[in-house]
């Protein structure tokens, strides 16, 4: 019973990046809020086109790797050839290229006349291992091993059973970790028709193949339903569940059906000290709206046309990328150069089982605008102001405008004005200030 | 007192006075505050141009075909309804489509009549042949959410008290055969109850069945035809929803099942008027609306 029990589509990785900044006409980039921020995320990753669906799940287990299993249901049998293990990287790119952002724009010397452009007026661009087998025999609980294989460093097993109770006790005797409240969930995907899809590490392939992380697991299958099993993750959840879900479809955004899907509020002006705690922030901004919307929504993080980005929190994924990930219908089909007809959502949700009973289902929509969850700093200008533009630009302007970043930044997160005005510090003098005599003659 | 109170109970009940005294008035105004809701506070992503383009189209569809195919004079009513159902449903990608739904909506009206009445409900049938016929258009039943259940049912039921609860049999025998179908679906999977709890409580259902399902003139006229036809769209919306994976499934059975209506009618006038001793319970077709 030493094995953890990780239902869901039980996966798991999440920090913060900084990179370098990047030109862009959507600002310059400066940080992402990528799915390191929260703790024991899980991300899943689905291409599908039609029915053809490839599901990616990836971990980010932190304990021993013998302790680690997967059991997820399944709609159809999964042979040999329609699973597969594919690189951490891959998924860390989609993270990547997909988080929420935070842009910097440098404040032009309001003295010198040149034109100021804005964004929005610049063209938008599993074998069981023999001693667990002595566990339980499989027959007697009506539960049939329809198959069994080794894929990389997984021993995956595909189960289907009789009844709830013969499969909880065969895991449970196979050295799976099976939560009190499961047998009920399990018996509704039975009822369905489901099989279980499940998996352990084998230790001695692992050593042999020499990876030292778990790498995410991946099945392609068949379904006229675009849904997540996520019911089994909340059986035993300490505490809420945190996923995200990125779709790689081929018309446009993926929605949720049945819960509500929002829109994380984009491109507001927020003080420039959020540059260096923007890990801080989202996660406050996120908490906030989970509770606005009386935890029940699932939050729309990004979603774009996989050709581009604006600015971008990392490139766009190539194209072998996305044929790993399940791009099936590129296969071929692109020639180099050609746009990709990929768009990609990511959603977040953070989920308990009162809230979301239900597993998520999901429907892709013709909707192909362009949406990030953008967040901007404005850097004033540091030089001398000494025109009538510029003074105006110093004791006018700059005082208004951080007094609205300030009220933004608390209406996003629930911060008290007072301690973000504290943080913010007074308006930077000297250097940019004019001497006072100047000021005492010049209009 | 006995003539007094016959003649009290053969009168037909006295309209309320003034502006709400035509329900579309009133329905006109909830689907607005709706609207303004949906757009506002829940984020809707629904454009300025969009509510226009509808708009526009609707009430221009409205005149002139109502010049050129009825001859009749100029009604705006009906077609606002049909332009705030559709902007609260329908999405698209280009406000072609939008436009193209508005028009459909209004045209079925005049073109697609049996037994002196439309045979579809405006709005099911523009968003039925939208979405079946285009990748560009969609609807989104997760929406309203779970929390938006209060003001819905309030507007919904507000409607169904102002309407002197003309319609209300229809919404409620819709309610009862969705819970039954949906409750009947848990119990063969093992569900908890939470889940079809959970289903009852969209939004989106309320609104069909308060504002959608509910209308006179392409629903049957005997309260019994009504029962029959509510469970039919029921039916049809589950196995289409949890049969086929369509999110839109109930707008989809709402459409399918308009030539319903006109063979309840006919089959209800002909059992009525073979019972020589009750006449007077052979109800009328609804007035002629267009």
């Amino acid at each position: 019973m030493r094995r953890t029990f990780l239902p869901a589509l039980g996966l798991l990785a999440l920090g913060l990046s900084f990179g370098g900044p990047a030109a862009a006409f959507c600002g310059f980039y400066v940080a992402r809020a990528d799915a390191k921020l929260f703790n024991k995320a899980s991300q899943v990753v689905l291409a599908r086109d039609g029915a053809r669906t490839v599901v990616t799940m990836a971990s980010d287990f932190q304990g021993p790797v013998s302790e680690f299993a997967v059991v997820v249901p399944v709609p159809t049998f999964v042979a040999r050839g329609q699973i597969h293990v594919t690189d951490n990287a891959i998924v860390e790119h989609l993270d990547a290229y997909t988080a929420p952002r935070l842009v910097e724009y440098f404040d032009p010397d309001p003295c010198a006349r040149h034109e100021r452009k804005t964004m929005r007026e610049l063209p938008a661009m599993a074998l069981a291992d023999a001693a667990a087998e002595s566990g339980a025999r499989p027959r007697s609980l009506g539960v049939t091993v329809e198959a069994r294989y080794t894929v990389g460093e997984y021993d995956i097993q595909i189960l289907s059973a009789q009844e709830s109770g013969g499969l909880i006790t065969w895991l449970r005797g196979n050295g799976y970790r099976v939560p009190d409240g499961a047998e009920p969930v399990v018996r509704s995907y039975l009822a369905r028709g489901m099989r279980f899809f499940v998996a352990k590490v084998n230790l001695a392939e692992q050593a042999r193949l020499g990876y030292a992380t778990l790498r995410p697991l991946q099945i392609a299958y068949e379904s006229e339903r675009f849904m997540l099993p996520i019911r089994l993750g909340t059986v035993n959840a300490d505490g809420d569940q945190e996923l995200f879900v990125y779709t790689l479809t081929r018309k446009g955004r993926v929605e949720s059906t049945n819960y509500r899907t929002v829109r994380l509020p984009s491109d507001m002006d927020l003080p420039t000290y959020v540059k260096d705690d923007f890990a801080r922030f989202y996660r406050a901004l996120f908490q906030r709206h989970t509770e606005r919307e009386q935890r029940r929504a699932v939050f729309l993080e990004y979603a774009w046309d996989m050709n581009w980005c604006d600015p971008c929190a990392a490139d766009p994924l190539s194209e072998d990328e996305l044929r790993e990930l399940g791009v099936h219908w590129l296969a071929g089909g692109a020639r180099k150069g050609q746009a990709r007809d990929v768009f990609v959502t990511r959603l977040h949700v953070r989920y308990d089982a009162e809230r979301f009973p239900e597993d998520l289902t999901f429907h892709e929509t013709g909707d192909r605008e362009n949406f990030q969850a953008r967040f901007v700093i404005r850097h004033a200008f540091a030089g001398p102001t000494r025109c009538a533009e510029g003074r105006r630009y110093r004791d006018v302007t700059l005082p208004a405008r951080r007094e609205r970043e300030a009220a933004t930044l608390a209406k996003l997160t629930g911060w008290t004005i007072a301690d973000i005005r504290a943080r913010m510090g007074s308006l930077p003098a000297g250097g940019g200030e004019a001497p006072w005599w100047e000021r005492l003659w010049q209009r | 007192m006995t003539a007094a109170a016959a003649s009290v109970t053969t009168t037909r009940p006295v309209a309320p006075p003034g502006a709400l005294a035509d329900p579309r008035h009133f329905q006109i105004l909830s689907l607005g505050l709706l609207l303004a809701w949906g757009t506002g506070a829940l984020g809707f992503p629904v454009a300025a141009a969009q509510i226009a383009v509808t708009f526009v189209t609707a009430l221009v569809t409205q005149w002139l075909a109502g010049r050129l195919l009825a001859g009749i004079a100029f009604e705006p009513r009906s077609a606002l309804v049909s332009a705030l159902s559709l902007c609260l449903l329908l999405r698209v990608e280009h406000l072609a489509l939008a436009g193209a739904a508005a028009a459909l909506a209004i045209v079925s009206k005049f073109l697609l009549r049996v037994r002196g009445t439309h045979l579809f409900n405006p709005t099911a049938f523009a968003i039925a042949v939208t979405v079946c016929a285009s990748d560009g258009a969609w609807v989104s039943p997760g929406q309203w959410g779970h929390a938006a259940l209060t003001g819905l049912a309030f507007a919904g039921l507000g409607l169904m008290v102002l309407t002197r609860a003309r319609r209300l049999d229809i919404a409620l025998a819709f309610l009862a055969a969705w819970a039954a179908a949906l409750v009947l679906r848990a119990a063969w999977y093992h569900d908890p109850i939470a889940i079809p709890l959970h289903q009852l409580g969209n939004g989106a259902l309320l609104l069909f069945a308060f504002f959608m399902i509910t209308d006179p003139r392409t629903t049957p006229a005997s309260r019994a035809g009504r029962v029959v036809f509510a469970t039919a769209v029921a039916g049809a919306g589950a196995a289409i929803q949890f049969g086929l994976y369509r999110a839109d499934g109930l707008i989809l059975a709402l459409a399918l099942c308009a030539p319903l209506t006109p063979l309840i009618d006919a089959f209800e006038q002909r059992r009525c008027r073979a019972r020589p001793s009750r006449p007077a319970a052979c109800l009328p077709l609804p007035p002629t609306r267009r």
